[in-house]
């Protein structure tokens, strides 16, 4: 990782130099479109569960009150099980986007 | 005497702390950003330590007590509103490289005139959040050492505007990291004892599950109840189901005596308040006299006992048939005065103001379904913890100390999780303190629902070391929280108001000068104001500096780093349209509350005006992709050179820190 970035960055002294106004607006666009895609597949994934539950406890309200091991099911989501779903969904994104920008890093320095 | 000492400890090794990573100072980027060297795992502590405030250690337990399940969305919110700071704006904010946001709006936009918007809204939601943390110490000396409200103020706010003035950001990392483990430690550790000896989580949730109808019940002794300055925290909520005996302590004047919640559609109660005076301490005897009623103000005098009967009406049952049956009474003091209570039928005592076991572990319990529109109330309130948190100047500063990009991605993955690890104990406290100390709720207390719940233990030595230690848990959230606002309100006025538009020209060495002076002055102005707020409650405050947050910077930060066409003028128009909007809602709302303004709303602009994210924030987002498209011709030339700078990995080569340091 480390040497990776060390070579990329003398590549890209060169590429830089080179880099028209076009190739700026080419590469922020590739650059961004793969980040917000990524961005918006785990937002997606977590509106619906955030936005979801109010949605289920109305309408399975039953269900939701099931009692176990002393603790209904719903507060075992909202209080417990919701921290440990925002570290997966975190780890998600982080890896996700270090492979993009490493992908990028690639895409340019191959070039 | 042993919380007082924890305390002690608690301030003593924050300001060594402070003192001692000073001395290996340097430049004035090291002051402001300490440098962007921190690495991930300090920073992440550091980040958790400033965020966990006053709100989160005492508030969040308190509300949980009060309301249930709704309030889970409070610290779920708080810990997801860092996702959406992960996905969206984490990264690129730290690869623009400024040291402030105001930075980040004049450098993205090429506009000076922006700037000073967004200093203004850095000075407005620091000063909104930076009083709860006041009161927060304020209310907490006074609960352990039975001080006056101002000397927790004036101990806390002099010892972090030392901090502040003499370590800047790197004096202050250290500190804060060091905070969050204390805090940390002082929620959960306290809370493994308790358990062990009153009964696990499971126990009061079970109990409210099985006997839906039951409210904890309250052990014999005299309350203190607030007066109307208070308000609405001046109310005393008798239950439905029996009658009770009051007896007072001291003289009481009630404001108002009425039904204890409004009706609903369909239903209607009596207006007549029917008491029977059982003891006359002017008569010096026991005379029942026969039912007497009033609506106007009354008075009682130390002494005398009234036994109280539910308000009968015809009430909505969950089939929604409507059936005669009873409401409580609900009387508001006019002064502070001091009661105690008894059921007037054989049985235990149920606590006034606790709700009913059903109410409470229940999701639309009392908080979100109070003006009847439960679903959207959660909504809103979901939004504006979520988009909130990612509008904080104080939070937002932290990620310039990040070296990368990279970095402050996985900053943000460490503090999820020590966030999670935090406010996950949380709701425990406010379950526990509802089954232990149900008298919180008729003093409108619960605020202090985690120094008092230790004290509760049979071991009373146990009992006050744990409080000692929810007490040092408690200052150091405080402390945390408010050198952060400290930093990014001198900072404001250091490097952005003084720096930039004041003495463009001002050397390094002035622009430090010129820090530690704001440092003093903020923080003065800070204790000024936590004085002023004491009738105040932590959460709502908190709850205005998210609103007004959510519909200003989020948007802002949001749009400025994915979308090429925002302009300076489409982001002020939605900055200054969402931002004061939702104030002027709020404070609306609270004033309404206070009843200073008394004029009648529907049920349904009550909750949007009270929660007002749900409009805030779509609007903000609304006037500012508007307004940017009628002035597309704002749009910066060199914007994809920007924009490829906020996205780009550092190993391109193309990144460029906007301010070098």
């Amino acid at each position: 990782m480390e040497n990776e970035a060390d070579l990329s960055g003398a590549l890209a002294e060169s590429a830089k130099a080179h880099m028209t106004t076009k190739d700026v607006r080419e590469l922020t666009k590739r650059l961004m479109l793969r980040q917000v895609k990524l961005s918006l597949a785990v937002t997606s994934v977590f509106v619906v569960i955030l936005l979801g539950l109010p949605l289920l406890n109305v309408f399975a309200k039953d269900a939701m009150a099931t009692n176990i091991g002393g603790i209904s099911l719903t507060w075992w989501i909202l209080g417990v099980l919701f921290y440990p779903l925002t570290w997966a969904l975190s780890q998600w994104f982080v890896h996700g986007s270090e492979k993009i920008e490493a992908d990028i890093v690639r895409e340019e320095i191959g070039r | 005497m042993i919380p007082f000492i924890f305390v002690v400890l608690v301030i003593v090794a924050t300001v060594w702390l402070g003192i001692y990573t000073t001395r290996q100072k340097g430049s004035t980027a090291d002051f402001f950003v300490a440098g962007r060297s921190v690495s991930v795992f300090w920073n992440a502590s550091a980040i958790s330590g400033e965020y966990l405030s006053a709100a989160s250690f005492m508030g969040i337990a308190a509300l949980v007590m009060k309301n249930g399940y709704d309030a889970l969305w409070y610290p779920v919110g708080y810990a997801a509103g860092y996702l959406f700071l992960l996905l969206f704006i984490a990264g690129p904010l730290r690869r623009f490289g400024a040291y402030t946001i105001p930075d980040f709006a004049e450098g993205r936009f090429n506009s000076p005139a922006f700037r000073k918007i967004a200093v203004s809204f850095v000075l407005f939601i620091g000063f909104f959040y930076t009083m709860p943390q006041m009161k927060g110490a304020g209310v907490t000396m006074s609960a352990i050492l039975g001080w006056p409200y101002f000397l927790g103020i004036l101990i806390v706010g002099s010892v972090i505007t030392f901090n502040v003035a003499v370590g800047g950001m790197k004096g202050i990392t250290v500190v804060q990291a060091f905070q969050y483990w204390v805090k940390v430690f002082a929620i959960s550790a306290p809370i493994f004892v308790l358990m062990a000896v009153f009964g696990g989580y499971t126990q009061p949730i079970n109990k409210a599950l099985t006997e839906p109808k039951g409210i904890p019940s309250l052990q014999d002794g005299p309350v203190k109840i607030k007066g109307k300055a208070a308000a609405p925290n001046n109310a005393l909520n008798f239950p439905a189901s029996t009658p009770m005996l009051m007896t007072f302590d001291t003289d009481v004047k009630f404001t108002k005596i009425g039904a204890a919640r409004v009706a609903k559609e369909g239903e209607k109660f009596s207006d007549v308040f029917q008491y029977v005076l059982l003891v006359d301490s002017q008569c010096g005897s026991s005379k029942p006299l026969t039912e007497l009623s009033a609506t106007e103000r009354l008075h009682f005098t130390k002494g005398q006992v009234i036994m109280v009967r539910p308000l009968a009406g015809m009430i909505k049952g969950d089939d929604g048939s409507v059936k005669p049956g009873n409401v409580g009474v609900k009387f508001e003091f006019d002064e502070p005065g001091t009661v105690h209570f008894s059921n007037a039928n054989v049985g235990p005592t149920p606590s006034p103001n606790a709700p009913a076991n059903g109410k409470w572990v229940a999701p639309f319990g009392p908080l979100t379904s109070k003006h009847g529109f439960p679903l959207l109330y959660t909504y809103s309130l979901i939004i504006a913890l979520v988009c909130g948190t990612a509008g904080l100047p104080h939070i937002l500063v932290r990620f310039y100390t990040n070296p990368d990009g990279k970095s402050a991605k996985r900053t943000t993955l460490w503090v999820m999780v020590m966030l999670g690890a935090f406010y996950v104990f949380t709701p425990i406290w406010g379950s526990l303190g509802r089954e232990i100390i149900p008298g919180l709720y008729a003093s409108n207390l619960t605020d202090v629902v985690v120094i008092k719940l230790p004290t509760m233990l049979q071991n009373k030595l146990l009992g006050e070391i744990l409080s000692g230690v929810t007490s040092a848990g408690a200052f150091a959230a405080f402390m945390s929280t408010f050198s952060g606002l400290l930093v990014s309100m001198s900072g404001a006025f250091a490097h952005d108001i003084y720096g930039r538009i004041l003495k463009p020209g001002a050397s390094p060495e002035t622009r430090l000068v010129a820090f530690k002076v704001a440092a003093v002055l903020v923080g003065a102005v800070s204790m000024g104001l936590g004085l002023l707020i004491e009738s105040f409650d932590i959460a709502m405050m908190v709850g205005w500096a998210f609103a007004i947050g959510a519909a200003s910077y989020f948007p802002l930060l949001l749009l400025g780093s994915w979308w090429r066409g925002l302009t300076a003028t489409g982001a002020a128009v939605g900055m200054l349209g969402g931002g004061l909007t939702s104030l002027a809602a709020i404070v609306t709302s609270m004033l309404l509350d206070k009843k200073v303004l008394d004029f009648p709303v529907t049920p349904l602009v009550r909750s949007l005006i009270e929660q007002p994210a749900i409009w805030g924030v779509p609007l903000s987002i609304l006037l500012m992709v508007g307004v940017s498209l009628a002035t597309k011709k704002q749009v910066p030339d060199d914007i994809d050179t920007k924009m490829l700078r906020l996205h780009a990995p550092e190993a391109l080569g193309v990144s460029k820190d906007y301010i070098e340091g």
